[in-house]
């Protein structure tokens, strides 16, 4: 076969210059995030249903923030539009579900605001956050609006505690009821114990309704009040596998995260001598949204550690906050303070734990 | 053996199916060879020929020019109708000398007699190597009679020889492997002799099963108790000099430094090949094994090509493209050299011609750093490729110059992994070129 020169030239035509690798992997971050809302659907769908529609509107508003406000910043910062790249949809999506099913419609569409705006664009977008735009909206609301952000729990019929729960102890005293009954597990751990001291009861009935199997069962599959997100730690971990299969999170952070909780706490009340230590500690690791934030916001790719060792660390350093903060803090649950105060020491933590390079050990 | 594994690496896309069986073919010689006098690591050879004059095949043609530099022969009998600067690989004004091709070839297709090696020094056998012409053909194309003479006071005990071929498409080593491996344990032999070691490793990646057997058959036939043939993960950059030597011996070449600092020599399998054709037969380096490949070649295969044979000659007897090129490149997807046209000579270091479809090539923008770690996890360097890069784009030499930039292999495997599609090892060598221009 004989090329003509007329053919060489129209063989040119397509050609592409560019610096080796021709070839690239087919990750991007546009696949990255959307699977990570993928991964979040089945917690999400669930949400709605066990705590109904208005969920959905909440979280609906909350994305929609989140998508307006990253559009008009980039508009106002001149830069490229990338509302299709699925971030921000991240952004409102975790965000709503940090909050209670029951917040006025203004709280999501503010929180998701602040996140995308001050947390994310300001500091210079995507890649260039240093905090969690999430959870720093979340953070803000919580100081903001403490009443509308602590209070509005889902009453199952007959409060939380009594649903479906056999262990429940008709004779438990009525304030104890009162205080616990519209709160979530965490909040009842927190607030119970006080006012058993008051009434100068012993708050052994309570740890034993806690800590028991019967409430694992309910914080595992979901029938149990708090956050819109962490209804469900099954659904969760379904998403969290597929996430760790496609290899968009590493297993690192979420399970040191975790470990560390579990063994703190497990120290914790084997001084305290609780009997049903191991109930305990699967208490602690199942409510709170620690899976949803173990697995899907300590994992956030931007403001987590690079390096293997760093995540590690990372994790170690979110594990000892929130225990410290829901055993001794004024919160019942930690799990995004912690977060967030690691996400301020990940720069260090890159530069203490950079590789040794080939050649230099 | 204890087999060590060197950190990060990637699996991109094998595409070796294309040519991993189909034998080795020769090319019809072009009517004209460019031939670069730069074919090698090192300064241009010298022309000792002019124009009008008829040459040999294999006729000396470039004399090397100083310590590290590498002779050049005509790679087809006919007349030098010019000496003049042409697009290389090495260069967009390469001195070549072209010939059109005339005559009878003196060497080729005749009976050969293998040259008595037994009573030869070492000297006088190295002495073949440096007349031959003969590179690194693994790609780097550094004069192998330099790296089979190390200075006095190294020592050297071990020689690897790199058969890994872990760029993807690319299947040359692998064919030579499968069909000629007594001919690689000989020239084994020889490169032992000339290094005076005892002990020598041909590390082959596992996803190439049959050059394996050939050449563990081909060790067991010849009695060589002091070869051994070590399967690898099959993982990119596991061809990589500093890779292979640490996979295999568990020592790390220091950063900056060489193998022959940890007593190693490593060659690859083609040039182990051209060094036995050298010192038993005479034979210049004037032609060698590529593999032509890609989806949309009508014809791929392993060819055997003279050089200076350009691009445009092979596709041509490839039988040309079912669709047009989006990329045309010189080597393999990793790490070889995108052509802006094809009237570029194949030359001693080109392991294979590739080409790509729109749809194979990514052609996005790339996005800012989402500090997702990819690059750090994979990088076999233990480099930070992701700072290094934001370094560049900030214009912060300084930063950059602390993170290592000059510990980079330029395997590539950072920017193949990046989801923000940054040309991470591009950014690299930029750190490279503008520290190197400013010592």
């Amino acid at each position: 076969m004989e090329i003509k020169d007329a053919d060489k030239k129209r063989l040119l035509e397509d050609l592409v210059l560019s610096h080796a690798p021709h070839i690239r992997d087919k990750q991007s971050v546009p696949l990255v995030m959307w699977l990570v809302v993928l991964a979040l659907l089945p917690a999400t769908v669930f949400s709605c249903y066990i705590y109904g529609l208005y969920v959905a509107l909440v979280i609906a508003v909350s994305i929609i923030s989140a998508l307006i406000s990253e559009s008009i910043m980039q508009y106002l910062l001149k830069k490229p539009i990338t509302i299709n790249d699925g971030s921000a949809v991240i952004t409102g999506l975790l965000l709503a579900m940090n909050l209670p099913p029951h917040v006025p419609l203004w709280i999501p569409a503010i929180g998701s605001a602040f996140s995308i705006i001050i947390a994310k664009q300001l500091f210079g977008g995507l890649g260039y956050n240093i905090f969690n735009p999430a959870l720093a909206g979340r953070a803000f609301l919580l100081a903001s609006w403490p009443v509308e952000m602590t209070t509005l729990w889902h009453k199952f019929p007959g409060g939380y505690v009594i649903t479906n729960n056999p262990l429940f102890d008709p004779s438990m005293p009525q304030q104890l009821v009162d205080s616990i009954s519209g709160a979530t597990p965490l909040g009842a751990l927190k607030e119970g114990p006080k006012v058993l001291h008051e009434l100068s009861l012993s708050t052994q009935p309570l740890y034993d309704f806690l800590f028991s199997k019967a409430m694992i069962k309910s914080l595992f599959l979901g029938n149990i009040g708090g956050c819109i997100g962490e209804t469900s730690a099954l659904l969760l971990l379904i998403g969290a596998l597929l996430l760790l299969w496609k290899r968009i999170i590493s297993w690192h952070i979420p399970i040191s995260y975790i470990a560390t909780v579990a063994i703190i706490m497990g120290i914790y009340y084997y001084f305290q001598g609780i009997p049903n230590l191991q109930y305990a500690v699967l208490f602690h690791i199942l409510s709170g949204g620690l899976i949803l934030g173990a697995f899907f916001m300590a994992t956030d790719m931007v403001t987590s550690p690079v390096t293997k060792t760093g995540m590690i660390i990372f994790g170690i350093g979110c594990g000892i906050l929130a225990s410290v903060i829901r055993l001794w803090g004024g919160y019942p649950e930690g799990v995004s303070y912690s977060i967030l105060l690691m996400n301020a020491v990940t720069p260090l933590i890159d530069k203490l734990t950079r590789p040794k390079v080939f050649g230099t050990r | 053996m204890m087999i060590h594994s060197f950190h990060g690496g990637i699996h991109p896309p094998e595409n070796k199916h294309f040519t991993n069986r189909i034998p080795f073919k020769y090319l019809s010689v072009p009517q004209k060879c460019y031939i670069p006098l730069q074919q090698h690591i090192g300064k241009p050879a010298t022309p000792i020929v002019e124009v009008g004059q008829f040459v040999e095949e294999g006729q000396l043609i470039g004399q090397a020019n100083g310590l590290i530099s590498a002779n050049v022969h005509a790679t087809v009998p006919g007349k030098v109708v010019e000496i003049a600067e042409y697009h290389t690989p090495y260069s967009e004004h390469g001195l070549c000398v072209v010939i059109e091709a005339e005559g009878s070839f003196s060497t080729s297709g005749k009976v050969r007699e293998k040259n008595d090696i037994s009573t030869l020094d070492r000297d006088a056998i190295l002495e073949k190597v440096k007349a031959a012409g003969i590179v690194g053909l693994g790609g780097a194309a550094f004069p192998t009679a330099v790296k089979l003479n190390p200075p006095a006071n190294r020592t050297i005990d071990t020689l690897i020889i790199n058969g890994s071929e872990c760029e993807p498409y690319l299947t040359v080593d692998d064919m030579l492997m499968q069909t000629h491996p007594e001919e690689i344990i000989e020239g084994i032999h020889i490169s032992m002799k000339i290094l005076g070691v005892s002990k020598a490793y041909i590390g082959i990646e596992k996803n190439k099963a049959l050059a394996i057997k050939a050449l563990q058959t081909a060790v067991a036939n010849t009695k060589s108790e002091n070869i051994s043939v070590v399967p690898l993960r099959t993982r990119y950059p596991q061809g990589a000099e500093k890779q292979l030597i640490y996979t295999i011996t568990g020592r790390e070449v220091p950063s900056g430094g060489l193998p022959m600092d940890v007593n190693v020599v490593v060659q690859n399998v083609g040039t182990i090949y051209a060094i036995r054709e050298a010192v038993l037969f005479d034979k210049p380096l004037i032609e060698r094994y590529i593999t032509v490949t890609g989806k949309i070649v009508k014809k791929p295969g392993n060819y055997k090509v003279r050089f200076g044979t350009r691009v445009i000659d092979i596709l041509e007897e490839c039988g040309g493209l079912t669709e047009n090129p989006a990329k045309i490149i010189m080597g393999g997807p990793m790490c070889g050299l995108a052509l802006n046209h094809m009237d570029i000579p194949i030359v001693k270091g080109t392991s294979g011609i590739l080409f790509l479809a729109k749809h194979e090539v990514e052609v996005d923008s790339f996005r800012p750093c989402i500090r997702c770690g990819r690059c750090v996890s994979v990088c076999p360097m233990n480099l930070m490729p992701c700072d290094l890069g934001n370094a560049v784009e900030k214009q912060r030499y300084d930063i950059a110059e602390k993170l290592h930039p000059f510990d980079c292999i330029m395997c590539g495997s950072c920017s193949y992994v990046c989801p923000s599609k940054r040309p991470l090892s591009h950014f690299i060598k930029v750190v490279q070129t503008v520290l190197s221009a400013k010592r």
